[in-house]
């Protein structure tokens, strides 16, 4: 636990000594924003909720997080400090758990910094400030989600922009599942039971059930499997990489 | 003497390439071992077994008798290791990634900084600790990477070209650094700069196509020359045909070598047979004939000559 968080605290503050975290914030939150106001119509709606605001976080996730996760370890076997990192008294799912914590906290911090968003429509109305918590928590795990998505492609390689492009088909893929598209592909001939394996499979599902105040144990579970499945196969893929 | 390195029938590919076939190595505490090899001799690939960075596909490597597979941090925790090109994180200063590294390393409050000062002096970075490390000249960077190696004070140091690019100041700090640690230390230092070995290692272990095709001190390699102990002498060519016979009648002679003329003056080399020493005779041999001697030289054979012979040889092998 110790190694972990000296590996988190490391990475957070290496987010902080590049330009990197101050664009990604900059970027997020102004976009977050932006969605919410303009393609949102926040106004226009006459509602007290920040459901135009939640509602474009997975199409946003879908381009930033994947940009923090390509990092994680492309960058780490290019510049060697892999090397460095791996022959440290450091197991290897503690640096793995390690850097994901460090990446998700900084995701977390940007979303924490969208506060005035919850200010203004407290202000402006009366919101149910519950719905609103449960909102940011869905939008916070499912960021972990891809993150962790992005971080086992990203220990596949040591080239950033084939991390990046992998990693947000594949979140695009799961993003893309709970909708009539691509399910009506699978329904005109696929049993009902695999249609509704893949819908259940849909991050938007699972996120709509959470912004809209319901929290649920399958839906909670959905995200930390996600994560965990993803984190142990990133581990599979270092140790095996040690091995080749 | 304690055994701290071993690597026992170590073996590894990549794919169809055979990087390293089978090495097997100890390292006692005091010895600094100079592991040789042309690039892709298996050099590197053998530290990251070592190290724990790669799994070998046979063998097993030991650290302070703690097996590096099946013990990876214990093992670990008793070794500091210099990649080679030193890698360091680029963003952060020299202070504040040794600060990392002692924390992993599990120290804590005032020790952890009294180490980091420490290896910070240790290695003259005091004045740069907080540039960041991208910044830094590569002599600097070796020196950070070194630093992290050394910072915990571990009894096994294995560093992957320690001096690899550095001005002759800098290698002459480097290797002045090796030898003050060597004492209570076992060390692996791979080079491809001979003259390193003859400086720092009190063993040279030469490496081709992975394996090992020599293991000694630099003297002992150095007696493989043919040349080494070889007497040269320059005098008036006239003299030549009388000098070459006497030297070949002389005991301890193999056979005389008539090198280059230069303006009326011949160059002769009597090679000596194997084990034995000549000059003192030949000094005699000289005076006796009274022959006029410009210049007089014992040759040592030079180590570049040895490692080329070692490692260019279809038979390197039989040196083992």
């Amino acid at each position: 636990m110790r190694n972990v968080w000296i590996v988190t605290k490391r990475e957070l503050g290496a987010y902080f000594g590049t330009p990197l975290a101050y664009v990604f914030v900059v970027i997020f939150v102004a976009l977050t924003g932006a969605f919410a106001f303009f393609i949102g119509n926040f106004f226009e709606r006459g509602q007290a909720d920040l459901q135009p605001f939640f509602s474009y976080h997975p199409w946003l996730y879908l381009l930033l997080v994947p940009a923090i996760a390509m990092r994680l370890w492309a960058e780490e076997r290019k510049a060697g400090t892999i090397e460095l990192l791996m022959t440290l008294p450091i197991s290897t799912g503690e640096a793995i758990v390690g850097k994901f914590l460090a990446a998700w906290l900084f995701i977390g911090i940007a979303l924490v910094l969208t506060f005035p968003m919850w200010i203004t429509v407290n202000v402006l109305g009366n919101p149910d400030n519950g719905v609103i918590l449960a909102s940011y928590i869905g939008s916070f795990l499912m960021a972990g989600a891809f993150l962790a998505i992005g971080s086992c492609v990203s220990a596949l390689t040591r080239n950033q922009v084939i991390a990046f492009i992998v990693a947000a088909t594949l979140c695009f893929l799961l993003v893309m599942s709970g909708l009539e598209l691509v399910l009506g592909f699978f329904r005109s001939w696929a049993p009902s039971f695999i249609v509704d394996a893949i819908a259940s499979m849909s991050f938007l599902n699972h996120f709509e059930l959470i912004s809209r105040g319901v929290i649920t144990l399958p839906s909670l579970f959905f995200y930390f499997s996600i994560i965990v499945f993803f984190l142990f196969a990133n581990a599979v893929v270092v140790e095996q990489r040690k091995a080749a | 003497m304690a055994v701290l390195v071993e690597a026992d029938h170590l073996r590894k590919s990549f794919g169809p390439i055979l990087a390293v076939e089978d090495i097997s190595l100890k390292v006692e505490k005091g010895e600094v071992l100079g592991f040789l090899g042309p690039n892709g001799a298996g050099k590197s690939t053998t530290m990251k077994m070592l190290t724990g960075f790669l799994e070998p596909d046979a063998g097993r490597a030991r650290i302070c008798g703690i097996s590096v597979a099946d013990r990876p941090k214990e093992a670990k925790a008793r070794l500091g290791y210099l990649p080679e090109g030193a890698p360091a994180y680029g963003d952060m200063s020299p202070r504040s990634f040794l600060n990392f590294i002692a924390e992993v390393r599990g120290f804590d409050g005032a020790s952890k900084y009294a180490h980091v000062d420490a290896a910070l002096a240790r290695t003259g970075l005091e004045g740069v600790a907080t540039q960041r490390i991208e910044t830094l000249s590569k002599g600097f960077k070796r020196r950070v990477g070194i630093a992290q190696a050394i910072l915990h004070d571990p009894p096994v140091l294995i560093m992957d070209e320690p001096t690899d690019g550095l001005d002759p100041n800098q290698k002459h700090h480097v290797r002045g650094l090796i030898t003050e640690m060597a004492k209570d230390k076992a060390i692996i230092v791979s080079t491809h700069i001979l003259e390193e070995v003859e400086a720092v290692c009190t063993r040279a272990v030469v490496i081709d196509r992975g394996r090992i095709v020599a293991d000694g001190t630099a003297e002992a390699l150095q007696q493989r020359m043919p040349y080494h102990n070889a007497v040269a002498v320059r005098i008036a060519a006239a003299e030549a045909d009388r000098l070459a016979a006497a030297l070949s009648a002389l005991v301890g002679v193999e056979r005389v070598e008539r090198l280059e003329v230069v303006d009326g003056h011949i160059r002769l080399r009597a090679l000596p047979k194997p084990g034995s020493s000549i000059a003192a005779d030949v000094g005699a041999l000289l005076r006796d004939q009274s022959i006029v001697v410009e210049e007089l030289l014992v040759e040592r054979g030079k180590l570049d000559d040895v490692f080329r012979e070692i490692t260019t040889s279809s038979e390197g092998a039989r040196y083992a």
